[in-house]
């Protein structure tokens, strides 16, 4: 009888896709504070290759994934007997009613029966999908933090020429929204397409096990249900792709608008900006709608040929029936099996899409985890790291990035322990990327650049680098309280030795002003500590490092300047004994240091103290009078 | 806050979201018609041996399939136009509401959390609208159209629908309620994790220089770790709702036939309409599982949605006067009476009884370390901010009162932060003339020392610029910001730190060129560098929003302790003088 209780998997099939679709509109807030396109949309170049690499990355979780598999085609097995068995439970229900079989009643003993089975069928494979939904979780959440800890720690060997090169804002997508998006579709999508294919071919062959004519009858909807999704995907596409596009406009809009705020107001321009962002909204608008009606109607396309199917099945099993060829338990089965059979087509089309945009994103990643990184270090000598007395020497130095455009020619230079370097010369002359050498942030092409007398290439990045303290005109803190931001110079110290770089910092003062001291926590947008007591905190940090070198950018914007005085004090006062190369932006550095490199266009052009340098008339003198003097007449 | 949300902004479309509402029941019902159709092909037609009968009322089930997929394609129409309608609307009054801000609230709410609301958070909740629309609203229709027509079929077998779908109900919103703040924690941990890495990246050198390599791959291992067990949690709440589902669903179907055929046996019900009942009770619990699902979305979009509420209801302290006045006769007198600025809350004001004649043809100039409220007071003339006390006069005429295009027609504000638009060189110096000739963007490109290097660019004038001006140096961002003032030429230049960037002698020859282009515009300068407004015609030295000093540099010297300690100070620091 009951040509329809079968629905149940139909529905169970159908409510899956909806609960992907809502996962799916989940995912994409997740993705993306400060990206906020969202989703990446771009195809992905190579599919293939990037997921045999992706599923590479699963093998660690091989045992889970064989055991996976196997509960996988257990419960589909489970799945597709149970419209099976009840239907012989319809089957002896209407037998009894019909007195076909030789049955003169129902026969309860065995209805029962066979309704146990199905319930210890139907209890089974909810434990058995349950176990495998429970697996799939762990073996893609284990394999997410490898992977984005493998990224991690690739971004800490990446050479900085690399990193300078590519665009900040896009690296941060990569590790973040990126790993989030491959996370994401990688658990919606494997299980499904899982049980799906599985599923399609266990119906397949039940339908034909238990009627020829009725499956073909029910396969025939199917190549439909493919050409019906494949015309309304190739028309959905193109409007996808145009609403990332106008989300993505829309997105600039806002941002240059919003961080532009005072501007705008100022020149009166908002009317004019609301004109434009109305243009571009409604755009949005106009194509969001289009992708998603075309996207929304598969569903009921699809529901509609899957109905199709039913009816023809009721139909032809009904006719069949009535003559008696066929048991009307086994219409009941099919007409489950038929929509068992539709529903994972639609389901693994929507699956492959999100699978296809995960796979966008594991790509993005890859080419980071591909990209190229720092030679190896040496291995750290054994025993105590010697300690140095800091005498530096540029050996014939030469470093470009590229071919035709050298960036440091033959460079030498000597700077004896505890003596100051000052650099001068325009921007472009090689000041920042004599440091980054100096740093090993870039290894050199030609020379060597040595510390007392040992090439800086034969010790371990590390050692060198404990040895070097370095203050940037970029001030740069992480989210965390004042406290930690300086003992981040050097974790072993101890509250009084922090205490004693603050003051010599001059940070102390200020943060007694602050209502909780040396806990207060500096933030991005936080005005409690302005531009110039941040720069104080970094040269607190590198007091606190106590390094035998030192590295500083004088260069600062925007700071007062009484609180200019403070860091020229402190700065002045982290050189006393330490070997310091200074990118100098002050007269009286600049007078009172030992050496002064004048560099441009790559190469030391002249070498002296600033008497000597004056007198010699030269690059400097000419610098001098354009850019220091000036300022030493106008304010007198 | 999400309700609110909603009415206030799905009001327009009550008359389409209706029409959803009859589509859907409609379409709903339609679909609860089938399983009884196929009920009486059972029972009319297959136990009877009606061929004719089998064939009528397949037909008839096409056409009622056929309506059904008519109605709910029109659904999805509706629901999506909709959904992505208050979408739009939405982001057009937060649009709307963020240019009508005034510096303050842009301040207190931050651009960028703007940003997010404004694109992140709408798309959230339109997600939430586009989901009820096309999805959630068939649930409760289905299910109320389950029960009438389960009942209508046999009313014995009633206890089995109050038994499971209550059951249902509870078990699922159990689960949900443990997901919930599983997610909120989740996407905490997420923004915590994404906060480290966005550390490593831009504090690279930092993080290399003092070797911390290892402090940074614990600190990030520890939240991988949260964010992996997090998501395990929650990955595993989710992964129990579906097989629960089912599984309630299955066993009821099992109790359906188990139950049913004894009534079937004595007679008091039909076999068909067993077959019937089982139909109706999955599509009820199936209605109930995707109603509960998507209301677990719904805390979600709350958050977003109070987000967004939040800048809709934050009135701009800077209003528009009923009757603006449009002209005004004198020319570029700026008169600060007692002015007065304060954030709400705050303790002290950021600026205190500033009282200040700026005449035109004179020169301003404001010195003070930070925090001063320099800015600040810059920003009350093109009514960046209002003033909490006192007034600021134009022309003899409250700023206030001013029609705010008029007044913005007389000031070139050269502001401390010199933000470019993308763009082109000439888009972005037309910025404030749209009208202005090639000849007038070159000479003030002349004044402000930018000739030079824009004529070097492969492009001249139509260079093009990115977003923020990132693309050309700190010092000729300040240069084209100063040049696109001057395009202006307006009655009043203010020049917020509009030097600091330029080198000694760039600052020296442009200060020059600047003095016959401003010779009848009122100039107020704020500099950092003693050098740069030694020259002006009165200097006023701020301190914690007071006025400490006002008069020429010579006077201020000899009278003023807070100037001559700058001077002092910048001498010791250049050693000059």
């Amino acid at each position: 009888m009951s040509a329809d209780a079968p629905k149940t998997d139909a529905h169970k099939a159908e409510a899956d896709k909806q609960a992907a679709a809502v996962a799916a509109a989940e995912q994409r807030p997740s993705s993306g504070r400060f990206h906020a396109v969202g989703v990446p949309m771009e195809k992905s170049k190579d599919f293939q290759a990037t997921a045999s690499r992706l599923f590479e990355r699963l093998r660690p979780e091989r045992i889970g994934i064989i055991a996976v598999m196997v509960i996988a085609v257990v419960s589909v097995v489970m799945v597709v007997l149970g419209p099976r068995i009840l239907g012989k439970a319809t089957d002896v229900v209407f037998n009894g009613l019909t007195g076909r079989g030789g049955a003169t009643a129902i026969d309860f003993g065995k209805l029962h029966r066979i309704l146990l089975v199905a319930l210890a069928l139907y209890v089974a494979s909810y434990l058995l999908s349950y176990l495998q939904a429970y697996l799939l979780a762990g073996i893609v959440q284990r394999t997410m933090r490898t992977l984005r800890n493998d990224v991690e720690s690739k971004l800490n060997r990446l050479p900085l020429g690399y990193v300078d090169r590519q665009p900040r804002g896009d690296l941060l997508s990569r590790v973040t929204n990126d790993i989030d998006n491959v996370a994401q579709s990688l658990q919606q999508s494997l299980s499904q397409l899982l049980t799906s294919s599985l599923t399609v071919i266990g119906v397949v062959v039940m339908m034909y096990i238990i009627s020829p004519l009725l499956a073909t009858v029910s396969v025939l909807t199917i190549p439909l249900s493919v050409i019906a999704m494949g015309q309304i995907a190739k028309r959905s596409k193109p409007r996808f792709m145009a609403q990332w596009r106008h989300t993505g406009s829309l997105n600039a809009q806002v941002e240059e608008v919003f961080t532009g705020h005072a501007i705008v107001k100022a020149f009166g321009r908002q009317g004019e900006a609301r004109e434009r962002f109305a243009s571009t909204n409604e755009q949005l608008y106009k194509a969001g709608f289009e992708a998603q009606f075309m996207s929304g109607s598969i569903q009921p396309v699809m529901m509609f040929l899957g109905n199709v199917g039913y009816v023809a099945i009721a139909v032809v099993g009904g006719l069949r029936v009535a003559s008696g060829q066929i048991g009307l338990g086994d219409v009941q089965a099919f007409i489950q099996y038929q929509r068992q059979f539709s529903q994972p087509i639609t389901h693994m089309a929507s699956m492959v899409n999100v699978l296809q945009s995960g796979l966008a994103s594991a790509e993005r990643v890859f080419e980071l985890l591909d990209a190229p990184q720092e030679s190896d270090d040496v291995a750290a000598a054994a025993g105590p790291e010697a300690s140095v007395t800091g005498r530096v020497a540029f050996e014939h130095v030469s470093f470009r990035y590229l071919a035709d455009r050298p960036l440091i020619t033959d460079l030498s230079l000597v700077a004896e322990p505890g003596t100051t370097v000052a650099i001068v010369g325009p921007t472009g002359a090689g000041k920042t990327t004599l440091v980054n050498l100096l740093m090993r942030f870039y290894d050199i092409d030609e020379g060597r650049i040595t510390l007392d007398g040992r090439d800086i290439t034969s010790m371990p990045r590390a050692e060198l680098r404990r040895h070097t303290g370095m203050v940037l005109q970029d001030t740069w803190l992480f989210g965390g309280s004042i406290e930690a931001n300086i003992r981040y110079g050097n974790p072993d110290a101890t509250t009084e030795q922090v205490r004693a770089a603050a003051r010599a910092a001059y940070v102390d003062r200020f943060v007694h002003s602050l209502p909780h001291g040396y806990d207060s926590v500096i933030d991005d947008e936080g005005s409690n500590v302005s531009a110039g007591q941040k720069q104080l905190i970094t040269i607190a940090r590198a007091f606190l490092a106590d390094p035998t070198i030192l590295i500083l950018d004088e260069a600062t914007s925007s700071v007062d300047t009484r609180t200019e005085v403070l860091i020229q004090r402190a700065m002045a006062a982290l050189r006393a004994e330490r070997t310091s190369f200074v990118i100098a932006h002050r007269l009286s550095t600049i007078r009172d240091a030992d050496t002064i490199l004048v560099m441009d266009a790559g190469r030391i052009v002249e070498q002296g103290n600033h008497h000597q340098l004056l007198a010699a008339g030269g690059a400097y003198y000419t610098l001098y009078q354009a850019q220091f003097a000036a300022a030493a007449t106008d304010i007198a | 806050m999400l309700i609110r949300l909603l009415r206030s902004h799905l009001r327009p479309y009550r008359a389409q979201l209706w029409l959803i509402v009859v589509l859907q029941a409609a379409q709903a019902i339609a679909g609860l018609y089938l399983p009884r159709l196929n009920g009486h092909i059972i029972n009319n037609g297959v136990l009877r041996g009606d061929t004719h009968y089998i064939w009528s009322t397949g037909g008839l089930m096409l056409l009622f399939t056929l309506l059904q997929v008519a109605l709910s394609v029109t659904a999805v129409y509706w629901g999506s136009k909709v959904a992505m309608a208050f979408g739009r609307d939405v982001r057009r009054d937060l649009f709307q509401r963020v240019t009508d801000f005034s510096a303050r609230e842009v301040g207190v709410l931050g651009a960028p959390s703007l940003i997010t609301r404004i694109t992140n958070d709408v798309q959230q909740v339109q997600m939430l609208v586009q989901m009820v629309c096309t999805l959630l609203l068939a649930a409760p229709i289905t299910a109320v159209g389950g029960v009438i027509m389960a009942l209508s079929e046999d009313v014995g077998l009633s206890w089995l629908l109050m038994v499971s779908i209550p059951v249902l109900i509870v078990v699922i919103i159990a689960i949900i309620r443990q997901m919930v703040p599983q997610y909120q924690v989740m996407q905490e941990r997420i923004d915590s994790l994404n906060r480290v890495l966005r550390e490593q990246i831009t504090g690279m050198r930092v993080v290399r220089a003092f070797v911390r390599e290892p402090y940074e791959a614990v600190r990030f291992g520890a939240a991988n770790d949260d964010v992996t067990d997090t998501a395990l949690v929650a990955g595993r709440l989710m992964a129990l709702i579906f097989p629960t589902a089912i599984m309630m669903v299955n066993i009821t179907t099992v109790g359906v036939v188990w139950f049913g055929s004894n009534r079937i046996a004595s007679g008091d019900m039909q076999v068909g309409a067993m077959v019937a009942y089982i139909t109706y009770l999955v599509q009820i619990l199936m209605s109930v599982t995707m109603a509960s699902f998507i209301g677990s979305m719904w805390p979600r979009a709350s958050v977003c949605a109070e987000r967004i509420v939040e800048v809709l209801d934050t009135e701009s302290s800077v209003v528009t006067a009923e009757h603006p006045v449009e002209s005004v006769p004198l020319r570029g007198t700026v008169e600060f009476r007692g002015a007065c600025f304060g954030y709400p809350g705050a303790e002290a004001d950021v600026l205190h009884d500033i009282t200040l004649l700026c005449r035109p043809g004179q020169t301003t100039a404001v010195i003070g370390s930070t925090g001063s409220g320099k800015t600040t007071l810059v920003g009350l003339v093109p009514r960046l901010f209002d003033v909490t006390a006192g007034e600021v006069l134009f022309d003899g005429v409250d700023v206030r009162e001013l029609d705010p295009l008029a007044l913005g027609a007389r000031i070139g504000l050269v502001p401390q932060k010199p933000y470019l638009f993308s763009g082109t060189v000439a888009s972005n110096l037309r910025y404030g003339k749209p009208d202005a000739t090639d000849d007038e963007l070159w000479h003030a490109l002349t004044v402000a020392q930018a000739a030079d290097f824009v004529r070097a660019m492969p492009d001249g004038l139509n260079a093009s610029i990115a977003q923020g001006g990132s693309n050309v140096s700190g010092g000729q961002r300040q240069r084209l910001a100063i040049a696109r003032a001057l395009v202006r030429k307006p009655e009043v230049y203010l020049f917020d730190d509009s030097f600091s960037a330029l080198d000694v002698a760039t600052d020296a020859r442009l200060r020059a060129a600047l003095v016959p282009e401003t010779a009848d515009a009122a100039v107020l300068i704020v500099g950092q560098r003693v050098a740069t407004i030694a020259g002006a015609d009165q200097i006023v030295v701020l301190e914690d929003g007071h006025i400490v000093g006002l008069g020429r540099h010579d006077d201020l010297l000899a009278t003023c302790p807070t100037y001559a300690e700058i001077v002092s100070s910048q001498l010791r620091a250049e050693e000059a003088a």
